[in-house]
């Protein structure tokens, strides 16, 4: 210990650790005031978006609310008619929703140690109906007319730990029938069975209550394939296209394709017609990364989180068109979901 | 008191004997150092356990571009980590090089506050990941000349207490904060900063920045003319007892799979609910800091290179019971023996790459075992996530579980056979 006695001495240097170390605890304090008192504005203060009561029946567009204020992070929904006006807020906060006219699939989270996360079913009028719990990180979630939902979880370890992630997808329906994780189903990858562990699966769209489309991976490839509930098989119909969203009138569905490339993972929007198997490539220079749902038969919706405010982000219409460009659809919304009110 | 290559064959053959009779005497650097380790694991697990619902949940990023870059993270800091250890032999100053790499890492915290986009996300990690490179061979250097040398395995087993206390700490307290302001990872971040910050103030105030070869042993040596520090040649490193370790090391490293490997096994045998996930990586460490000392001090009593090698037959024991059973015995024995196999090895490896290094090349042997290690074990990873898609989790584990109890005999005879005169060095 003689050799830094050149510097300085025993008591200066633990005065000056005790300095840093009071100041790094003191700014952690003002900033967890502050947080929490930005927490507080952010779930009590008056919401940045309009906000109605009650909207007037009919078609409308049931998203996550991401305005800061009162609502933060609750479902909320709009009138197709009028998207940037005001929004009907429900109690219930989630991450991702889906939503027809009878019910609404809300994947959420839940703070706790450690925190765990869940898939809540509400009806029309947001109250709680069942929910049971999801193994990781909510990422995608979509639910039929007659009540099958699926969800997409990441299921990641300890990131430090684990070298890769995998996603876990499953299918149940609102009725309680367990439809189990996709995995688990038969493959075909171009009509030979895909055996491979690897394999991951997500995006689910429901074409009807027995026919889906989503995203099978495996080895650093991904396919869009269709699937056969009761058959619990899914056949691959393209490469590389993710997160499939099948149109209303199901001639054709909308996916993320990935541009080759180096370095970051890049999305652009693709439109495959079933019948002809034609492909509609749609690039958006800013990317995406989100699964797309269809506002009409021309008109895709999707959401982007903004650059400048995290945690808040905002939904964009683009047609589906070579060429064609995103506009702000709804300004503070993420997970667009169309509900037509069939008469 | 450093530990020359003369005075370590000198009392080769007592020196198990001489731990039992040297009093240990826990180093004040050592205890510091651990400090710094401790902090800076609360720092860097914290923010580990909340990235992925930080880039899905608050940026809307999918996790699928980020696993594609963890892999090529982990290569550079490997190289890194060899070039480091190698600089802290060359400039004889360790605690600078250390203390770069550890203020790299906080300026990574920095970032990580004003970084929106998922370039920006990666790039700071990526700075992480390499100042974690840069400090780890210096800093084990520190703690090897910090030791008494009878006691350099118990020693390590101290430092790697107290950092996993710090890696077991951290992600509860990230989830801790998120349950206090939900949704505000900025806090995490800047929790995660403090405690950056303060382990760095530990290391530069509190740490001692000593020579590693002090000048007037250096002077002794008449063939360091020019600088008065000898210059480790990579050739002089593979030689000899240490390149025996290096190899052994290395193909140990081969049939040791990531842990989230025997975590998803655990959780495929479906008997888990998925919220213990995050939890079976506290349990594995709450195994490793507990045996972390006591097995330090096995080994210095006994063969440091013998607590090395068993170590991995625990490590193959855990992979027969994450791969076999499916009952909470065999979770919580998989656990157990996933911790032991770490507070065997991870510090004790360090403890006798240092014991066997020449004169003047512990920062560049620890390293350099260190990144023979990570690169194998990197392969180790994707050679099995190859076994795994072909053969299922099971059979994959049992391969490697069975492959490891046939080489732990070949390692052995390997360093410690008795009858040639190097390697019995080894159990000094």
């Amino acid at each position: 210990m003689t050799r830094q006695a050149a510097g300085m001495s025993a008591q200066i240097r633990w005065l000056i650790l005790a300095i840093i170390a009071v100041l790094a605890l003191g700014s952690v304090t003002v900033y967890a005031v502050q947080a929490f008192g930005r927490y507080q504005a952010r779930t009590t203060g008056a919401s940045a978006a309009q906000v109605t009561d009650k909207l007037v029946d009919g078609n409308r567009i049931v998203f996550r609310n991401t305005a800061m204020g009162q609502g933060y992070g609750q479902i909320a929904s709009v009138a197709i008619a009028d998207p940037a006006g005001p929004r009907e807020l429900f109690q219930t906060v989630c991450d991702r929703v889906d939503a027809t006219a009878q019910y609404i699939s809300c994947m959420r989270t839940q703070r706790g140690i450690p925190t765990t996360f869940e898939t809540r079913i509400l009806d029309a009028q947001a109250n709680s109906i069942d929910e049971w719990p999801l193994s990781g990180v909510p990422s995608r979630t979509r639910i039929s007319e007659a009540g099958l939902v699926a969800t997409t979880a990441f299921v990641t370890g300890h990131s430090y730990a684990t070298d890769s992630f995998s996603t876990e997808t499953v299918i149940r329906s609102v009725q309680g029938q367990d439809f189990g994780n996709l995995e688990n189903y038969s493959i075909f990858i171009d009509g030979q069975e895909l055996t491979a562990i690897d394999r991951n699966v997500w995006g689910v769209t429901f074409a009807t209550e027995n026919k889906f489309y989503a995203t099978v991976a495996s080895a650093g490839k991904t396919w869009m394939v269709e699937g056969n509930l009761e058959e619990r098989r899914m056949n691959s119909i393209i490469e590389n296209a993710e997160c499939p969203s099948v149109a209303p009138d199901q001639s054709k569905v909308a996916y993320k394709k990935r541009r080759a490339q180096g370095g970051l993972a890049h999305w652009d929007i693709a439109v495959l017609d079933l019948k002809t198997q034609k492909e509609t490539l749609l690039p958006l220079e800013q990317g995406f990364d989100d699964q797309l749902e269809w506002l009409d038969s021309q008109t895709l919706l999707f959401g982007m989180p903004r650059t400048d405010s995290v945690g808040d982000s905002d939904v964009y219409s683009i047609k589906a068109t070579t060429n064609a460009q995103p506009q702000l659809f709804i300004k503070d919304a993420w997970s667009p979901s169309v509900v037509r009110i069939v008469k | 008191m450093y530990l020359s290559l003369s005075d370590w064959t000198s009392r080769k053959a007592s020196g198990a004997d001489r731990a039992k009779t040297v009093a240990f005497i826990a180093s004040p650097t050592v205890i510091a150092l651990g400090i710094v380790s401790m902090l800076t694991d609360i720092s860097s697990e914290s923010v580990a356990a909340v990235l992925p619902l930080y880039i899905t949940g608050a940026l809307g990023l999918s996790m699928v571009a980020y696993g594609f870059f963890e892999g090529m993270n982990q290569s550079i800091s490997s190289l890194v980590r060899i070039g480091a250890g190698y600089a802290a032999d060359r400039s004889n100053k360790p605690k600078p090089i250390a203390v770069a790499g550890y203020g790299l890492s906080m300026a990574a915290r920095i970032g990580l506050l004003f970084a929106t986009g998922f370039g920006g996300i990666l790039a700071v990690i990526g700075l992480d990941r390499i100042g974690k490179g840069i400090r780890t061979a210096p800093r084990d250097a520190m703690i090897h000349q910090a030791s008494q040398p009878e006691h350099l395995a118990r020693s390590f087993g101290v430092h790697r207490l107290l950092d996993t206390v710090g890696a077991t700490i951290g992600p509860l307290l990230a989830f801790a904060v998120l349950m206090l302001v939900p949704g505000d990872y900025r806090m995490v971040f800047v929790v995660s900063l403090a405690a950056a910050v303060s382990g760095v103030a530990v290391l530069a105030l509190l740490v001692p920045n000593r020579k590693l070869i002090q000048q007037e042993d250096a002077e002794e040596n008449s063939e360091e003319k020019t600088s008065g520090v000898p210059r480790p040649k990579f050739r002089e490193l593979v030689r000899g007892p240490l390149g025996k370790l290096l190899l052994v090391a290395g193909f140990l490293g081969l049939l040791t799979i990531g842990d989230g490997f025997v975590y998803l096994a655990l959780m495929e045998h479906g008997q888990l609910e998925a919220s213990w996930f995050p939890l079976l990586f506290v349990g594995a460490n709450l195994f490793f800091l507990s045996f972390a000392v006591p097995l330090g001090r096995i080994a210095d009593k006994t063969s440091r290179a013998g607590v090395f090698i068993l170590g991995h037959l625990a490590l193959a024991l855990a992979y027969i019971c994450a791969g076999a059973g499916d009952s909470l015995p065999f979770h919580i024995c998989a656990l157990a023996l996933l911790g032991t196999f770490y507070a065997a090895t991870d510090g004790v490896l360090a403890a006798l790459a240092g014991q066997l290094a020449p004169h003047g090349t512990t920062s560049t042997a620890i390293g350099a075992a260190q990144t023979v290690v990570a690169v194998a074990r990197l392969f180790a990873s994707t050679g099995f996530g190859v076994l795994w898609i072909f053969l299922g989790s099971t059979t994959a584990m049992l391969i490697v579980a069975a492959l490891l109890v046939l080489l732990v005999p070949v390692a052995w005879r390997l360093l410690l056979s008795k009858d040639k005169a190097p390697e019995s060095a080894l159990t000094s």
